[in-house]
């Protein structure tokens, strides 16, 4: 396979431009490009002077949440006198999503210096990279350019010859989805079962250690760099006004070109699934798309124009998430695909909140009963039910990460579903009576 | 070419080029091991925070992790054996039992399973002759049922030991599992990539 994928669109390649490139792993070659010269200049400027240049940019996290980076960054407190410490989310872990791997294993050194200037604004002495445990080749080079930072002076005492101290760690999980949810990061980082915490206390009151910690994702600290060399006003020439700047997104299922590709934030979601991606293979048509990895409501296949923004895709009853869409061709099992998805949630609840615990293997039992031709007259309202117990009532929103593709695809795809109940005479009765 | 390692990276070795060199050895206490556990905790205001990595550790050295190795971790990290039992039961990536020698991972999820993931699972455990999660007798292969691996562009994808294979088909599989026992002996230490599994 051959990363990052090209594509045709009148789109700028800013946060992707080096992927594909393997001199820019290297210290060297990163240099070569200009690497750390805005590391030196911000190592020099005041914290909240980087927050203040990420605030006006706009810039919104791009691990699902879509919260905004400069704001979070601010909660941090100042002059507390204790440590705080930056955590770096690379578990990469919502189903669809696959872009953080390439930063990782492509432009290690970016996401480095990313780190270190984010740990700068928040006022951390540590940095913590938190990297799925899956991830072991795509590791390699990450590992290899924190061990030549280091040794070059970059990371660890007097940040290149700037006085200022910081260091960096690189940490392993070990299979666990939740570990993607932040404070169940913050748990497995402390050699804790990966379990949510409810908040408050939160992240910047009481993190990692006790004590104020930032979560970012890989992508929001990589694009830091640019922001911090460009200004507030530069990355907002590209995207709108509530969607500054450019995207990765990882595109999968039935697709003829599947993969990575950056776009401008606002480029039709329609023009990525087709003018970019090619459709799904064998002309067919698509019968519906899951646009935010396999979190948010699914899209049926006639709902595909709206603009690929943070709003854009709220309006249209969905979410921006992690950019990962998952394309389903008009062949697809709606109801089989649910209870994979169901099944995935299921497996990687941690257990703490009865709602989650139970609800997300209910619903793989009456998906599985369904799929098998034995659904019940009464399963179609238990599954909504079960959406409406299982929305906004537990420590973190795993639950309610089942609950947007299902009550989507039951309000959107009911046909199939009571297409599957007929196969069942006493369904058949209870249908007829 | 032996790489250089900064102690900041010694938390995420490569652990699943799974040496295996301890047999049934110990792993934690011997000038090794401590030696190991004594840079990963440095790495962090509290011991406690080097568990996962050392169970990561253990694991690459052995294949698999013992009740043994659990209370040998207890004991470098002042933590009760039933508490590191609670962890190392949490996390889906610690073996408990003996796994072949290719462990071979399988994603279904979403992605993988839209592009034929369940029958590519299929397939390997009917190549192998082995149920899902079993060793096979010869000691050569235990397969798995995986969630996400991260590579969703690129299903169905599937890990052997630390390599991963993208775009495999089910009609690929045979081949593959063909070249990991004609590999035997060279593996698991081969670095990169053997087969682009698939079409
Ligand atoms: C169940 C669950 C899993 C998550 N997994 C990830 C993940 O794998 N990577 C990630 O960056 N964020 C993940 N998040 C979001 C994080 O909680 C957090 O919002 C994010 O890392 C913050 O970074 P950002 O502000 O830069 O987006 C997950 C959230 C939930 C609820
Ligand atoms: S919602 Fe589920 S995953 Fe989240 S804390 Fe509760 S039980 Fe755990
Ligand atoms: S769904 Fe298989 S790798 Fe993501």
């Amino acid at each position: 396979m051959s990363y990052p994928t090209k594509h045709a669109l009148e789109t700028p390649t800013l946060l992707s431009r080096h992927q594909g490139d393997p001199a820019v792993k290297t210290l060297e070659g990163w240099r070569g490009v200009g690497g750390y010269e805005t590391l030196r200049h911000a190592a020099g400027m005041a914290p909240d002077d980087i927050t203040g240049i990420v605030r006006d940019s706009g810039l919104r996290g791009r691990g699902g949440a879509g919260f905004p980076t400069g704001l979070k960054w601010s909660f941090m407190p100042k002059d507390d006198g204790k440590p705080h410490y930056l955590c770096c989310n690379a578990d990469e872990s919502e189903p669809g999503a696959f872009k953080d791997r390439e930063i990782i294993r492509w432009t290690p050194h970016l996401l480095i210096e990313g780190c270190l200037i984010a740990a700068r604004a928040i006022r951390a002495g540590h940095v913590y990279i938190y990297v799925r445990g899956e991830f072991f080749q795509e590791t390699v080079p990450l590992t290899d350019a924190v061990t030549e930072a280091y040794e070059a002076g970059i990371i660890g005492k007097n940040v290149m010859g700037t006085g200022w101290d910081c260091d960096l760690t690189v940490h392993f999980g070990a299979g666990a989805y939740i570990a993607g949810e932040e404070t169940g990061l913050m748990n497995s980082l402390m050699g804790n079962r990966a379990e949510p915490w409810a908040k408050p206390p939160f992240p910047a009151q009481a993190g990692a250690f006790g004590m104020p910690t930032t979560v970012n994702n890989v992508e929001t600290l990589a694009t830091v760099p640019m922001i911090v060399d460009g200004g507030a006003q530069w990355y907002r020439q590209w995207g709108t006004e509530k969607s500054p700047g450019t995207k990765l997104w990882s595109c999968s299922g039935h697709l003829v070109n599947p993969g990575n590709y950056e776009f401008e934030l606002g480029v039709p979601l329609s023009k990525i699934i087709f003018d970019v991606c090619g459709g799904a293979p064998g002309g067919k048509k698509i019968k519906a798309v899951i646009p935010g990895g396999s979190s948010t409501a699914l899209l049926a296949g006639d709902e595909l124009d709206c603009d690929t923004t943070y709003e854009g895709l709220q309006e249209a009853g969905s979410s921006l998430g992690t950019a990962s869409p998952i394309v389903m061709d008009e062949d697809t099992d709606i109801v089989a695909a649910m209870r994979r998805i169901a099944q995935f949630y299921a497996h990687e609840s941690c257990g703490q909140c009865v709602q989650c615990r139970e609800g997300t293997s209910w619903v793989v039992q009456i998906l599985q009963r369904i799929e098998a031709g034995d659904g019940k007259p009464e399963d179609i309202g238990t599954l909504y039910d079960l959406c409406e117990q299982m929305t906004g009532r537990t420590i973190c929103v795993l639950a309610d990460s089942v609950v947007f593709p299902l009550k989507s695809s039951l309000d959107k795809f009911r046909h199939e579903y009571e297409a599957k109940m007929t196969r069942s005479p006493m369904v058949a009765a209870g249908a007829a009576g | 070419m032996s790489r250089r390692v900064h102690p900041a990276v010694v938390p995420a070795q490569p652990f699943h080029l799974a040496t295996r060199e301890a047999g049934d050895g110990p792993v934690l206490t011997t000038d090794e091991g401590r030696e190991w556990v004594e840079t990963a905790v440095s790495r962090y205001p509290q011991k406690k925070a080097a568990l996962l990595p050392l169970l990561s550790y253990v694991q690459s050295k052995r294949g698999w992790v013992t009740p043994g190795d659990m209370a040998d971790a207890a004991d470098a990290l002042d933590l009760t054996p039933a508490f590191v039992h609670s962890v190392a039961t949490f996390y889906t990536m610690y073996n408990r039992r003996p796994v072949g020698r290719h462990l071979i991972q399988v994603c279904t999820n979403i992605a993988c399973f839209l592009n034929r993931g369940e029958e590519v699972l299929e397939r390997f455990l009917e190549e192998t002759g082995t149920h899902e999660g079993e060793m096979s007798a010869c000691g050569n292969f235990t397969v798995l049922e995986q969630e996400c691996l991260g590579a969703c562009g690129f299903a169905t994808v599937v890990h052997v030991n630390e390599k991963c294979f993208e775009n495999v088909t089910p009609e690929g599989v045979g081949a593959i599992v063909q070249a990991l026992r004609d590999d035997a002996a060279a593996y698991p230490n081969g670095a990169a990539r053997a087969v682009e599994g698939g079409d």
